[in-house]
């Protein structure tokens, strides 16, 4: 005890003898500019990196989408858009992405409700559901395309099955249908609900519904009041998010059509192809365009909605 | 206190004994006499609740599972025969096809490539933004923000579009500079994977003080090089494996960039013999499905272990 005592006052004697000099304000400027420059530097190859591979091509997209075939300036590539087809291409990408994100977000989230209610949160079921899922929503669209064809196709197990156990025949043609998409859609949708609304869910504390009920609330008062209103803003803007994941998608519908351009992404993939001729080049731009402006709508409101919920929070 | 203790240990006497628990209740306090409703009410909706998930869960993992057991299903009878067969698996395991007439050179050109793709995205991806992240952590909220920003824009902008703007890029590249190998992809997939390895990171940067390691160590004399090898990667291991686990997935589902880029990788080759032999490809899809779940259940054991050894 003495001991440590004696060290101790020696230390503080030995800091009283050799004083710090006090630091003078010219060198402290220049080195903590030489450690902003210094920060600056270690991020250059970052931003660098992405200009070359992320705001270049964004920037070819967008003023290809404004310049002609000589390379000036026009709007004519905009008016192909109002074209009927082109029209129905966008027509249909958004209806099926609105339907695929209305029952992914739906099923996704009752979902991740059952999941939650009732079970710990390092349970086994949920941490094999939770790694099931992030594949499933990875799950690249070619196999994807396959899984289907290798159900309902013309050839499919469910296919043979239904029509030896019904005698129901299976359309074909259901696979490239607007509901066939939507199902098909819907597959990847309904485990990425599950992933970015589990948090949401688990979040919520069984606390606040004793508290409902304490206050003599039922089970339908404890959704409409508490539970609802503090869940919206999330489930909002995943829906938002899985809209603008289906609107983007490609590789599924690449995969199952081969020649028709029904969807936006495959019209674009039909305008690359046609490199002979130039107006083509263009027209792939401003389908590209539009694309970008459509997700990133979506996504800013979905930013949007999220910032509102954290206010609360 | 007394009132505290006898309501926390309530529900838990309700669960075992459903009677006693009720005479308890009545016996013991008066917040417990206040409770709007008796316990047989809370186990009847608890009874509720577990129809209702079971029903959803099962009906949601039936819709997610059944075309994956078709996909199995169809690998192993051929469609049009109706004949029972392994031979899909085993033109797969032994990398010869010709008992099924199918040309398997396609498969491999495109699985080698999208493994060295993986290896390669990977290592780009780590080298660009863990020192990145790391210095803009520790030095300045703003840049980090920047960065944040910059790192989840491929989440609004499709691959497809970057495709139609990496085109003429792809093409003067693989004219002047390099070549028209597909390894070369790496550069637009380390753009794709970059919202997902962000987010892997951040957490795990958010998780530990990077600051008071990082002055520690440099007050110990430690050099920057030494600094990030010997303290703040084997902190960050865990994301660093997650953010590359995420990237390995992404990596081997990628098909928009290859394809239309025309370059080979697996989802390419997948389409590509899924042409001429549906059922070879349609088990190689449900191998690859297989190697993903693998790949992040394994994740989460490697996560639960260290997060097990962090504890002791």
């Amino acid at each position: 005890m003495s001991s440590s005592n004696a060290f101790s006052t020696q230390g503080a004697a030995v800091a009283r003898r050799t004083p710090i000099p006090p630091p003078s304000a010219l060198p402290a400027v220049v080195s903590r500019h030489r450690k902003e420059l210094g920060t600056l530097g270690v991020t250059v190859p970052f931003f660098a990196y992405t200009a070359c591979f992320l705001l270049a091509p964004t920037l070819i997209v967008v003023f290809g989408a404004f310049s002609s075939a000589d390379g000036g300036f026009t709007l004519a590539n905009f008016r192909r858009l109002a074209e009927p087809n082109t029209l129905a291409a966008f027509g249909t990408s958004v209806l099926v992405s609105v339907l695929s994100a209305l029952i992914g977000s739906m099923v996704g989230a009752l979902a991740s409700y059952a999941l939650v209610i009732g079970s710990r949160p390092n349970g086994l079921a949920r941490r094999l559901i939770g790694a099931i899922s992030s594949v499933l929503a990875q799950f690249g669209g070619v196999m994807l395309a396959f899984a289907f064809i290798a159900t309902l196709g013309i050839n499919g197990v469910g296919t043979m099955l239904l029509q030896q156990l019904f005698g129901l025949t299976v359309n074909p043609n259901w696979l490239s249908s607007m509901p066939g998409l939507v199902t098909i859609y819907s597959y990847f949708q309904i485990p990425l609900m599950i992933i970015i609304f589990l948090p949401a869910v688990d979040s919520m504390l069984p606390q606040w519904r004793e508290a409902a009920e304490s206050l003599g609330g039922d089970t339908w008062q404890y959704w409409t009041r508490v539970a609802g209103p503090i869940l919206a803003p999330r489930f909002v803007s995943s829906f938002l998010l899985l809209f603008a994941n289906a609107f983007s998608a490609y590789a599924t519908a690449a995969a199952l059509f081969s020649q028709r351009s029904i969807l936006v992404p495959l019209m674009i993939q039909g305008a690359m192809r046609n490199e002979m001729d130039v107006n083509q080049q263009g027209f792939a731009q401003v389908l590209a365009f539009a694309m970008v402006v459509v997700v990133a709508l979506a996504m800013l409101l979905s930013h949007a909605v999220e910032r509102r919920a954290g206010r609360w929070q | 206190m007394a009132v505290t203790h006898a309501s926390s240990a309530m529900p838990k006497r309700n669960e075992s004994s459903g009677a006693d628990g009720a005479a308890v209740i009545g016996s013991t306090s008066a917040t417990a006499q206040a409770a709007p409703k008796p316990p047989q009410l809370r186990a009847a909706r608890i009874r509720r609740q577990n129809i209702i998930k079971t029903v959803v869960l099962s009906l949601t993992m039936l819709f997610l599972f059944i075309p994956l057991a078709a996909m199995f299903l169809f690998t192993v009878r051929h469609p049009l025969s109706g004949r029972w067969s392994l031979d899909a698996w085993r033109a797969i395991f032994t990398g010869d096809g010709s008992s099924l007439g199918a040309d398997l050179t396609v498969l491999w050109q495109g699985l080698g490539s999208s493994l060295g793709l993986c290896a390669v995205t990977v290592a780009l991806m780590l080298a660009l933004m863990v020192p990145t992240m790391v210095i803009v952590h520790i030095r300045s909220r703003r840049l980090e923000r920047a960065i944040e920003w910059v790192a989840t824009l491929p989440l609004t902008i499709p691959a497809i579009v970057l495709v139609v703007g990496l085109g003429p890029i792809y093409r003067w590249l693989s004219a002047d500079l390099l070549s028209t190998k597909p390894i070369w992809l790496c550069f637009a997939y380390v753009i794709l994977v970059m919202p997902f390895a962000f987010r892997a990171l951040a957490v795990g940067l958010n998780s530990i003080d990077v600051k008071t390691l990082v002055e520690a160590s440099r007050s110990l004399g430690a050099s920057w090089p030494r600094v990030f090898l010997r303290v703040l990667i084997p902190n960050l291991w865990q994301s660093i494996l997650s953010a590359s686990f995420i990237s390995i997935a992404v990596v081997l589902g990628e098909y928009t960039v290859a394809s239309l880029l025309g370059r080979m990788n697996l989802q390419v080759a997948l389409y590509q013999l899924g042409q001429s032999n549906s059922q070879i490809s349609t088990a190689m899809s449900l191998l690859a499905l297989v190697f993903g779940v693998i790949l992040l259940v394994a994740l989460d054991l490697i996560s639960g272990a260290m997060r097990r050894s962090k504890e002791q």
